[in-house]
């Protein structure tokens, strides 16, 4: 595996262009574009304020750049450099701004979510989208870039509105039977909507592309409900995972539930646990020289390697504090593999642990324990190759042949290797940081 | 108890009396008395004897032992005279009167003893009716216990269900609790945060109201980009509207499509593996049949199996045609369900024949599978070498017949009965073929003789039509005559039927044509006899197509006719 050397980027922003061919990072005001394979600087472009979100068109050929505070979008061309294109908000304010699936137009979420602006660039037209809803997942494209989905709230009663995104005309407009809608994501074959509730209601609803009511699934009351939803590539499978620590699938032929994933705390049929062990180098008294503690390259840096545990296992568990919020417990991040065989999920209260599930066999694969949480995993987006990462600087990698913990080579100091979140992003096989 | 009294009246009476003892009715223990009365009556004997005239001074110093020996020294009898005939009065009488004295005191101890023991038995029985009665008390106490018991445990049994369900109730009570602590701290959670933002909002909003001069949201571009998909934008038109629904439904309907598409396909796949499943039940299930092993009830069941199974074959062709049809998919299901029911049956059925035969082996008890084997094998054994044995002796006969060592005459006598024997049986064959022979020949007399009836009958009505349809013609038109003459040649007499000229041709035609019948001769005939041949005469027989009940003959005569192409 080769890495790269290491570059500056804040606030996490480090995108590769969706053909692949660009890398595109933010250093404060400044907005990086580099070529891939060469990591040679392409562009350079300067914005007015401290960039907070940036996002590539689907075509690959312009950036979005906004900065909240201002209230302000700057789209950078790059085939056109000196091509310019600013959108200022006002006073009205921006939470948070998208390209629409074409990439000729772009959407801007105002302050308070008082409505969504649709910014064209082809014929400076502007569309006012009113009442949209402000929850974990308002807005959804469908993967073709036909269809868009909106969550909306009037009068205390939750709405979805279908646009279609060749000129935003309203396809439907209809009322959803959720107390709190909380989230709405297209299936990949773009036909269903799955709809869910907050988590005061276990509800998840599935709509059809042309608005009527296909499916309601409940799997119990009271209890708090649905925390994440995901649909496999293929759409077969829409898996719910809930703060029961269970994940659920439903079937996309009878909208029922095939299967149920527990998470105890006591692994006791899986085909593997892997368990990382860190081990640290013994220091000897000759390495122990001031340019060897600043460098910290063998002080600091523990090696890991993983090490296959016997049946059963214990896991972690960490009892969330039961008069809080939104409590660390349940199945927080659930990701399919792009060929639908495994299923990558992470229960909350067990934040070490990342458990990966045989689809087709509906059964327990392998169970990762790591020595730290699990910040983010993310599957290859061509082989059924799952990476994680911990907060340290090393790189995990999971396949059904085995699993594999890589030193990410980093400049070493104290404080190099203090890494809180790595974003990952796959391009077509190869990772980079 | 006895009145002293009794003692004084019994003192009274005679010496003789002495031995009486008073039975007082009122004495509880009578065999006290019984003891007293035969020992009474027998010292009563024994007195009777002791003192004679002649041992008077023995007995004297006798009674003087005994009395010493009761303790009373100082009175001794004695003898008035050493005769001893007399007695001096007064110290007999002292001893007398001192065993009174005893005997009183000691009737008196009896007595007092007597109504101890009349006390103590008394107490005794009310010691035992008191025991009785304690032993009944201890006892209903005990079952009492043993209820109370029971009823105790079946109460603390009680005492444990209710504390279970107790437990349960609390469990969910504690559940709900914490449900309602996490919701209600949810709510909290969500209500402060709807409160911050409509304080932000309150906030934003008297803010601008303030600052009104705002700059107008606009975008600013250098200049318009063209549609990513290189194409012209469009109105908004009512056409548009439609056609994205248009767009919309077939795009549902193909994802539709797809989906039911596999759906058939997997339909078809499965019900193919069905199909096959039952067919190799079916299979596995008839031959089971022939393999004879359990008992006639078997046998009739497998039958039975086998008919269903092969009308359940005729089925299947009629099910493959009909698919989709839901009675076929149902009959398809239920017949896989009743083959499997079979199966298992069967399976079972051998699973325990199994067993019991291995407990047979294991136990011991009869062999009789395998004595039946054995003797089987004996059996054939000894046939096998019987057989070998009457080959042998055969050859051996064989042997003696080439290489005879008897004279020639018994030879050739030998010879000639074993030859006259076939030659018997050879006449006998020769004389049955005769018979068939001359059987066969009457018949085909017969045959021939009908043949030829027939023929000359279809001759004659031939004849009739032909100078019928004449007249016809002759009354039509008038070149009837040409066309006769030029169809006389080349007909064969088979190719009757469709050409009724011929029956006008010139009688020399005709006789010809008769002879041919009469003679019956083809070019095929194998025979050249007189006779015609059976097959011919079919043939011909053939030729009258008006017969309609010849039909089935008609079958027959063509089966004769390919007898004869083949031979």
């Amino acid at each position: 595996m080769n890495f790269s050397e290491v570059f500056k980027q804040s606030n996490q922003l480090c995108k590769v262009s969706p053909d692949g061919k660009y890398l595109a990072t933010c250093v404060q005001y400044r907005l990086v574009v580099r070529d891939v394979s060469t990591l040679q600087i392409m562009h350079l472009y300067t914005c007015l304020d401290q960039i907070s979100h940036m996002e590539w068109s689907s075509d690959s050929l312009f950036i979005l750049c906004a900065m909240y505070k201002r209230g302000l979008v700057q789209v950078w061309s790059l085939e056109q450099p000196d091509w310019h294109c600013k959108i200022d908000e006002g006073s009205i304010g921006l939470v948070s701004s998208r390209w629409s699936p074409d990439g000729r137009h772009i959407l801007n979420t105002t302050e308070f979510h008082l409505r969504i602006t649709v910014w064209s660039l082809c014929t400076k037209a502007v569309s006012y989208i009113k009442y949209p809803k402000a929850c974990q997942k308002g807005i959804d494209f469908s993967r073709d870039g036909s269809y868009m989905a909106l969550a909306e709230r009037r009068d205390c009663k939750d709405f979805v509105s279908i646009f279609v995104c060749d000129d935003w005309h309203l396809l439907r407009h209809f009322e959803t039977e959720t107390q709190d809608l909380a989230g709405l994501e297209w299936s990949p074959n773009g036909c269903v909507l799955a709809v869910w509730d907050s988590c005061l209601e276990y509800k998840v609803l599935l709509y059809s592309l042309d608005g009527r009511l296909l499916s309601t699934y409940s799997a119990y009351e009271w209890s708090l409900g649905v925390k994440s939803v995901s649909w496999s590539p293929s759409s077969q499978f829409l898996a719910i995972g809930s703060y029961d620590e269970k994940v659920r699938i439903i079937n996309h032929i009878t909208w029922k539930k095939i299967a149920q994933f527990e998470h105890p705390a006591t692994v006791e049929s899986t085909k593997t646990v892997y368990k990382e062990v860190e081990r640290r180098p013994a220091v000897g008294t000759d390495e122990m020289s001031l340019h060897n503690i600043t460098t910290g390259s063998t002080l600091f840096n523990t090696q890991s390697k993983y090490e296959i545990c016997s049946l059963p296992v214990q896991i972690p568990v960490v009892k969330p504090d039961p008069d809080r919020a939104n409590p660390k417990i349940g199945v927080s991040v659930l990701a399919f593999s792009s060929d639908n065989h495994y299923l990558a999920t992470k229960n909350d209260n067990m934040a070490s642990a990342v458990w990966v599930w045989n689809m087709q066999k509906m059964s327990l694969e392998a169970v990762l324990e790591q020595t730290s949480a699990v910040r983010c995993f993310q599957w290859d987006p061509r082989h059924p190759r799952l990476a994680l990462c911990t907060g340290n600087t090393k790189l995990y990698l999971w396949s059904p042949g085995g699993c594999v913990a890589v030193q990410v080579p980093t400049e070493g100091n104290f404080l190099g290797p203090k890494l809180n979140y790595i974003v990952l992003r796959y391009r077509k096989g190869a990772e980079l940081q | 108890n006895p009145p002293p009294n009794r003692h004084t009246s019994d003192k009274n009476c005679e010496i003789s009396s002495i031995s009486h003892v008073t039975m007082s009715p009122s004495r509880q223990n009578n065999f006290v008395s019984s003891y007293l009365f035969p020992l009474a009556k027998s010292s009563y004997s024994v007195i009777s004897a002791f003192c004679t005239e002649d041992n008077v001074l023995q007995c004297i110093s006798y009674i003087n032992q005994e009395l010493a020996s009761l303790g009373l020294c100082s009175t001794y009898i004695e003898a008035t005279s050493p005769e001893g005939t007399g007695l001096n009065a007064v110290p007999a009488l002292n001893a007398i009167y001192e065993l009174l004295q005893i005997h009183r005191r000691t009737m008196s101890t009896v007595e007092a003893l007597e109504k101890e023991q009349l006390k103590k038995s008394s107490t005794m029985e009310l010691m035992q009716t008191s025991n009785t009665r304690l032993k009944d008390q201890l006892e209903l106490s005990i079952r009492e216990k043993s209820g109370l018991h029971e009823m105790e445990r079946q109460l603390q049994l009680k005492i444990k269900t209710l504390q279970s369900c107790l437990k349960t109730e609390k469990d969910e009570v504690q559940k709900l609790q914490s449900i309602i602590a996490s919701r209600a701290s949810q709510y909290s959670h969500d209500a402060k945060r709807k409160e911050r933002e409509a304080a932000k909002l309150k906030e934003r909003l008297s803010q601008l109201l303030v600052d009104r001069k705002d700059k107008k949201l606009a975008i600013d571009v250098l200049n318009c980009l063209g549609r990513s998909d290189g194409k012209r934008g469009h109105w908004k038109t009512a056409k548009a509207t439609a056609s994205h629904e248009g767009e919309m439904y077939k795009s549902l309907l193909s994802d539709y499509e797809a989906s039911q598409k596999s759906l058939m396909l997997e339909n078809a796949e499965l019900k193919k593996v069905l199909q096959q499943m039952k067919k190799e039940m079916i299979h596995i299930l008839s031959p089971c049949s022939s393999s004879g092993r359990g008992a006639t009830a078997d046998d009739s069941q497998e039958q039975h199996h086998d008919s269903d199974g092969e009308e359940k074959m005729g089925d299947t062709s009629r099910e493959t045609l009909d698919q989709s049809c839901e009675h076929a998919r149902e009959q398809l299901t239920n017949s896989i369900r009743q083959q499997w029911r079979k199966l298992r049956n069967h399976v079972e059925k051998l699973d325990s024949q199994v067993s019991q035969v291995q407990n047979q082996l294991e136990s011991n008890k009869e062999m009789i599978p395998l004595e039946t084997h054995e003797d089987e094998m004996e059996r054939m054994r000894c046939e096998v070498q019987q057989c070998k044995e009457f080959i042998h002796a055969q050859q051996q006969l064989l042997q003696q017949q080439l290489n005879t060592s008897f004279d020639d005459e018994t030879a050739a006598l030998l010879n000639d009965c074993y030859t006259l024997e076939e030659k018997e049986r050879l006449k006998e064959e020769w004389k049955l073929f005769e018979e068939q022979k001359r059987n066969f020949e009457r018949e085909r007399k017969n045959f021939t003789e009908a043949a030829i009836r027939l023929g000359r009958e279809k001759k004659a009505f031939e004849e009739d039509r032909a100078s019928w349809l004449k007249n016809q013609f002759l009354n039509m038109t008038p070149f009837t005559d040409r066309r006769r003459c030029s169809s006389s040649d080349g007909h064969s007499a088979l190719s009757v039927s469709n050409e009724p000229e011929i029956r006008m041709s010139s009688v020399k035609a005709q006789l010809a044509k008769s002879s041919t019948y009469t003679t019956f001769s083809t070019p095929r005939s194998s025979q050249s006899g007189a006779v015609p041949s059976t097959p011919e005469l079919y043939r011909t027989l053939r030729l009258i197509p008006e017969s309609r009940g010849r039909c089935s003959d008609l079958s027959i005569f063509s089966m004769g006719e390919d007898e004869n192409s083949l031979s």
